[in-house]
This record gives structure tokens, sequence and C-alpha cells, in this order.
């Protein structure tokens, strides 16, 4: 050994998993694309630039609060592009851009630099992104268009380049040419629940029909099961959003058999992209073995109450939000029994 | 021979991770003895509890064997000089159990010989076992697992706990070290025998010594120098990591869970390493001491690895001269890397508690990667990793708003034994065992 020999001195341990966030979130970041890229096939312009406007406006956004707070730029974290990615994916495709962008901003902003950014938001980013156009613009986020629409590639929907802050484009007239079918433009859900038409599973399966962009159940699974392989989600929840989900579609079936049964509820609206992509952000889920568990079971029963008995055709949004707010809570009551502690005592002490 | 219940049925605890194991370095290579130094270090706190007193002057003349520092008080333990030469004096010296410590250092002289000089040979089966003991105690043995706990004490435990099984630790769950591997197969009968002395002293008919299964060839070594009615079995267990620490032990080959802040004695256990009771059984029939132990050493910056067998008191600086080293920056790591110490100089000496001598060198410290921690995103990896069942990411996040008593109240912060598991796993690269020392140390300091 030289004299010029160096030496570092570091605390145990010595050694370490290789396990990195950023390359975590990266996976996940890119795991969504064969998604968008689905999404753009199905419809068209207008989906691919409304992707780019929440994608752009989150990272837009998470800079600008890293200005105003003082801190070094988190886009490397690639945090910003999962939110960003997800919120697009959410959306109907045809809403308008300047919404986007304003759901873009409040994800991020009101989802996470508010809590105090990466790690500290107790809900999903594009969830409060979504929720809070949901609120703000009720009309244009339950307009859906029909997919696979000809010209989908060299004209957007008339709804996308509409002027911001002015009354959104009236896009019936434009709907009502493509009209196929006796296509109305509903979800598969709300026509089940409004107008009891039943769609063909294959079409949920494929993200056929009308929907958000990110609405293809079979393509999702694919992915969140890589995910779920590559150990960057926790497979427990999603499982247990499934079950869940289906045990309460199939009871409420019992009761009357015009509701929509399992295979149905599984595949429709986002509780596929719900349960696989934003259930699963591991900064507002339960930590716990347990917890995840009663966390899963939670949102599916919320998803299915609101499906069936709330005014509107959807629920996983609000019952993942729901569920993000008890996960503290949840982790609370089932934090894991000390090793070697009595089994009564640790029940006692909870 | 492996049968499906072996392959499926085997039990172990719950949690832990599963490191890569970079045992085949050093597993295949026999114990080779490492020559004399110029000048041996031997600092007086080798073990927990009461540094020993020295009792010998500067410039006396001593021999190989011969004892140089007394036990002060019950859990402490007397020294012996590993070589033949002349005392230099007591100084400060560097040491890797905190920072310069008082030590008796040793000239060697050039001509010393390896033959133990200094002894009495006993005939152990007709000691009581309070003279086993005393034996035991004389040879000046601590645990040479890591923790350098004194011997006599764990061979005492408190009477108002009925013991009745003795369990031998042949695990070695941290990567790279393979020195009780190797005491395994080299030192089989000798492992036996201090088996039977320790099983002796704490007046139990049952030892069961557990192995990891990644040492199959250790287990076969022994079960086949078991003597029938011995009372004396041995128990493959899963390879994972920490298998050797205590508790999982106990639960792994026993089945039995200490209560947390408890210890073994209580669920009638007490835990002995194998090198431990196979340096006991080398030494006790000959009456000498604790003057060298097997140490393995390994890593990508050492040109030569194996285990040696070093002299106590041996600097790391002329260990890794023998063994050849490479590499401009490196971290030298007494112990193995999930819990070793890295040692700020070359003059820290090898102690009776050093199991290993771990060289990463520059690409194994991977300096940019892991200087940068981002915020805790709640993946929970370190809860799946907590053998005790902690929550890490939670105590973490107390730690960082220096909220340390509801780390202890609400928590169980006490309860970490820093395996460094969470660490290992965190994708945030937290230093969360670094957080957990300090906030115990602190709420030990309160009243």
């Amino acid at each position: 050994m030289t004299n010029k020999a160096q030496i570092e001195i570091r605390t145990s341990p010595h050694a370490h998993s290789g396990a990195d966030v950023v390359q975590i979130m990266r996976t996940v970041a890119l795991t969504l694309l064969p998604l968008a890229g689905w999404g753009v096939w199905r419809y068209g312009l207008s989906a691919a630039l409304l992707l780019l406007t929440t994608l752009l406006g989150c990272l837009l956004a998470e800079r600008l609060f890293n200005r105003l707070r003082g801190q070094p730029s988190s886009l490397g974290d690639w945090s910003a592009v999962i939110t960003g990615l997800l919120l697009g994916l959410s959306l109907p495709p045809g809403f308008p851009l300047w919404m986007g962008l304003v759901a873009a901003f409040a994800a991020i902003g009101l989802g996470k630099a508010l809590f105090g950014g990466l790690g500290m938001n107790p809900f999903n980013p594009a969830l409060v992104g979504r929720a809070f156009v949901q609120a703000a613009f009720p009309a244009a986020i339950t307009t859906w268009t029909p997919a696979l629409f000809d010209g989908r590639f060299t004209n957007p929907v008339p709804s996308t380049l509409a002027w911001p802050f002015l009354r959104p484009a009236d896009i019936s007239p434009w709907l009502h040419e493509r009209a196929v079918d006796g296509f109305t433009g509903a979800t598969p859900l709300a026509l089940m629940k409004y107008e009891g038409q039943s769609i063909p599973l294959t079409d949920l399966l494929m993200g056929g029909g009308a929907g958000s962009i990110g609405e293809a159940a079979l393509l999702i699974l694919v992915c969140g099961l890589f995910l779920a392989f590559k150990r960057m989600l926790d497979w427990r929840i999603p499982l247990s959003i499934m079950a869940s989900t289906a045990l309460f579609a199939w009871l409420a079936q019992l009761f009357d058999p015009s509701a929509p049964g399992p295979l149905i509820m599984l595949c429709s609206g986002g509780l596929m992209l719900g349960a696989w992509f934003m259930a699963t952000d591991m900064v507002g889920s339960p930590m716990t073995s347990l917890g995840v568990l009663i966390y899963g079971v939670l949102i599916g029963f919320v998803t299915e109450m609101i499906r069936l008995f709330g005014g509107l055709g959807e629920g996983v949004m609000y019952a993942i939000l729901l569920g993000n707010a008890a996960a503290p809570l949840i982790d609370q009551w089932t934090q894991p029994r000390v090793f070697g502690a009595a089994k009564a005592k640790a029940r006692k002490s909870a | 021979m492996f049968s499906l219940t072996q392959l499926f049925g085997r039990s172990t605890f719950s949690h832990g991770i599963h490191p890569p194991e970079h045992k085949a370095e050093t597993a295949q290579r026999p114990i080779r003895r490492m020559p004399f130094p110029q000048q041996l270090v031997l600092p007086l706190n080798q073990h927990i509890g009461k540094p020993a007193v020295a009792c010998v002057k500067k410039g006396q003349e001593v021999v190989r064997g011969e004892p140089i520092a007394e036990a002060d008080s019950y859990v402490s333990v007397p020294l012996h000089a590993p070589a033949t030469g002349r005392i230099r004096g007591i100084e400060l010296m560097p040491s890797a159990r905190g920072p310069r410590t008082p030590s008796i250092l040793l000239d060697v002289y050039e001509s010393a010989t390896q033959e133990v000089l200094w002894g009495c040979e006993r005939d152990l089966d007709s000691l009581s076992p309070e003279q086993l003991i005393q034996a035991v105690r004389e040879t000046g043995m601590v645990g040479l697992g890591g923790a350098a706990f004194p011997s006599h004490v764990k061979l005492t435990p408190p009477t108002d706990h009925a013991v009745d099984t003795l369990v031998v630790n042949g695990c070695e769950c941290e990567p790279y070290l393979t020195c009780d591997h190797r005491m395994m197969l080299e030192w089989t009968d000798a492992l036996l025998l201090g088996t039977r002395i320790a099983m002796r002293c704490l007046g139990v008919a049952q030892a069961v010594i557990g192995v990891e299964d990644n040492k199959l060839d250790a287990v076969d070594a022994i079960a086949a120098r078991i003597q029938p009615g011995s009372g004396i079995s041995v128990k493959a267990v899963p390879t994972k990591y920490p298998q050797g620490a205590e508790k999982m032990l106990i639960k792994s080959v026993l089945n039995r869970e200490v209560p947390p802040g408890g210890i073994p004695a209580q669920i009638g256990v007490v835990v002995n390493n194998v090198g431990t009771l196979s340096m006991l059984g080398r030494l006790l029939p000959k009456g000498e001491g604790l003057i060298e132990r097997v140490v393995s050493v390994v890593g990508p910056g050492v040109e030569r690895p194996g285990n040696y067998l070093v002299p106590i008191g041996t600097p790391v600086g002329f260990v890794l001269e023998q063994a050849g080293h490479e590499g401009r920056k490196s971290e030298i790591i007494l112990g193995g890397p999930m819990m070793g110490t890295a040692v700020p100089s070359l003059d820290t000496p090898i102690t009776k508690g050093t199991s290993g001598v771990l060289v990463l060198n520059e690409p194994a410290i991977d300096t940019e990667s892991r200087l940068r921690s981002w915020p805790c995103i709640r993946c929970g990896r370190c809860l799946e990793a907590c053998p005790m069942h902690l929550n890490p990411s939670m105590l973490g996040q107390l730690a960082a708003k220096r909220e340390y008593e509801q780390m202890g109240e609400q928590y169980h912060l006490m309860d970490c034994f820093e395996c460094g598991c969470c660490s290992y796993s965190c994708p945030s690269n937290i230093p969360l065992v670094q957080y957990f020392r300090i906030a115990k140390s602190i709420l030990r300091e309160k009243p």
C-alpha cells in the first residue's frame, strides 16, 4: 500500500442494494409510454397535444415552484414526468389544452409543492389535478369523443384548441357527424348507468369506445404486471382493489341483476389505470402489509358505491383520494408487531 | 441428502435481505498463519465491559502466551502477549472501538518463536462447572463473532431463568467473511469440544449448531464428527442476512422469540459463536490465552485474499502488506460490510473481536451515487427488510424532526440492533441506521 493511499470512512452498512429512487421513477414513467402511445393511436392529434400539454405543464410547474421555494431543480427525479403523463392519460381526449395546463399546475402546485415536494404529498398529485378540473370544468371533463375516428391525425377535436376562459366550443354537431350506430359520445359506464346499454368486453379491454386517453384495461394490466415484476409497485394494492371491486360488483348483482358485473366493473373507466398506477403511488399509500390490503378494499368499496349510487358514472378518482387521506391512519392502526412482542400485548397498545 | 422438508420446511425469521454473498473469494482457502509484525498494538479494552489493567512495565520482556493485563472487574478479561518481545510502553493508539485508546505496545523479537511458552495443561473432565468457567475466564476469551462479550459472563446466565439449550452460531451471514466457515471445516473437533465445555458450564443437555445453507460442507463435516448421545445437533438454516443475529437464529432453529428488550436466557437459550467455541476447544485443554484469531482478509482491493491466523495486535497496515493490496482510494473495514467499522488509520490493530479486514476500493465505494440522498417516498422496502418488524421509514422521518422520544415510545427504536437492512434497501439512500444510532444515544443519555 502506497503512502498516497487515501482512506475513506463511512458508517455501516458499507453495502447497498443499488435500488435507486430515480431509477424507479424513470421506469414507471417509461412504462406509461406504451399507454400514451396507444391513446394517441386511438384518439389522434388531440390526445397527443393534451399529453404533451400536461407533461410540459407539470415540468414547468415543478421548476417554477422549485424557484419560488429557493430549491434546486427537482426535475431530475422524474416524478413530475409521471404526474404529467398520468394526468394526461386520465383526461378525455378532447379536453381543451388550456384546461389541461390548469390541471397540470393544480396537480403540481396543490398536489405536491404545497406539501413540500417529493415524498411529502399525501395525495396523488395527478388525481389532485384531475379533481381540480373536475370541479372547475365539469362539462368539459365529461365530454367524450369516439375512438379511431377518421382524420384524427390531421384534425384535432374542435374543443382541443378552444380559447382560454371563453365558453368552451360546443362539439355536439361535430360529435353528431361522427355518430355511428347510434353512438352518443357517452362512456361505457355512463351508457350502462343512464341508458342501460352494454358495451362488448373486448372494447373495454382494448379501450375501444369513448373514454379517457389511458383507458385500455389489458394494456394497463400488462404494463402494471411488468412494474410489479420489477418490484417497482406494490402488487398487493392493485390486487386488493381489483378483488374487492369484483366482489362488491358480484354482491351488487345478487341484489340487482341489472347492475354491471365484476368483469365490466374491472375493465371500465379508470379502475385499471387507478388501481395499477395511481393508488400505487408509494407516497400516498400505506406501507404495512395489512395496511395496503385495507387501503385496497376501501378503494374498491368506495368506487363501487359511487358507481352504483353516486351522481357520477365514475368513482375511482374520489375513491383513491379518499384512500390517500386514510393512509396515514391505516398505517398507524396496522403497525407491525415488533419481533418477540406478545400478540395480545401488541393489540392492547395499538 | 436433500429432502423436500429441508428445501421447503426449513423455518426462519421473516423479512431480512439477500446481499451478494462474496464468499467464493475465500471460502476454499485454508487458514494460514501470518508472521509477526515488528510491533504489536494491544488495546486494553478489546471487549465489552471494563478495560483490562496492564500488569507489565516499560522495558519488561514477555514471552508468547504470558498474561500482560489482568481483568479488573467481573465483566472483564485478561490479555496475553501474542509474541515474545519487549514492552515498549503503554500509549494512546488508534482503535476500532472508538478514538485513541490506551494500548500496550510490544516490540516483537526478530527470533520470536510461534511456540506458545505459557500455559498449564488441564484435565477438563475433572473440573466442576464453576472451575470450568474460571478456566474460560483465564483464557481471556470473548465472543469472536464481533461483539467481543466476555465468554465467562455469557456462560453464566442469570439464575432466575432456566436455560435448557445452547445455540451455536455458525451462520456467518455477513458477506465476504468466511473465517467461521473455515474453522468449522478445519477445527471441527475443537468446535465440538468447545461446545461440550459450554454445555457443561451452562448445565444444559442440548446444543444446536445453526449453519447457513451456503456452507453445507461445514454442516456435513460437523454432522460426521458428532458423537451419538452427545446432545449436539447441527441444523442448516436458510442463507439470508441477518440470520446470524442472536434473536433471528434462535427463531430459526428453535422457533422461540426473545421478547423486546430481553435476553435469550429469558427463553432458556444461550448463544455462542462457532469461532468462540472452536477457539475455546483449542485453548482450554492446554490452558493457553487467546493470542491469535482467524481473520478473513478479503475485498476487491486485496491481492491474496484468504483466512489468516493473525496475532492479536497486528496493525491492519501489516495485514494488508502481507495479503497484498492495491488501489489508491479505499475503505478499510474491520468486520463485514453490513455492520463492520471503517477505520481511519492503518495503525489500527486486529483485536479479539475482529472477524475480517474488508478492503473496498474505488469502484466498490461508488462515491457519487452513494453520497446523494433523496426524500423518503414511503416505498416500504425498509419495512420489508427489517427483521425486528420496525418501521424504519417512520423512524427516519421522526429522526429528521428530532422527535426522539416518540421514536422510542411509539416506534420501538430501542429494539433496533443496527443490522443495516433498512439502509441497504433504501432506494433514497437515507442513512437510516446512522439516524437511529444518534437517536438511541440521545435517548440513552436522557434521565
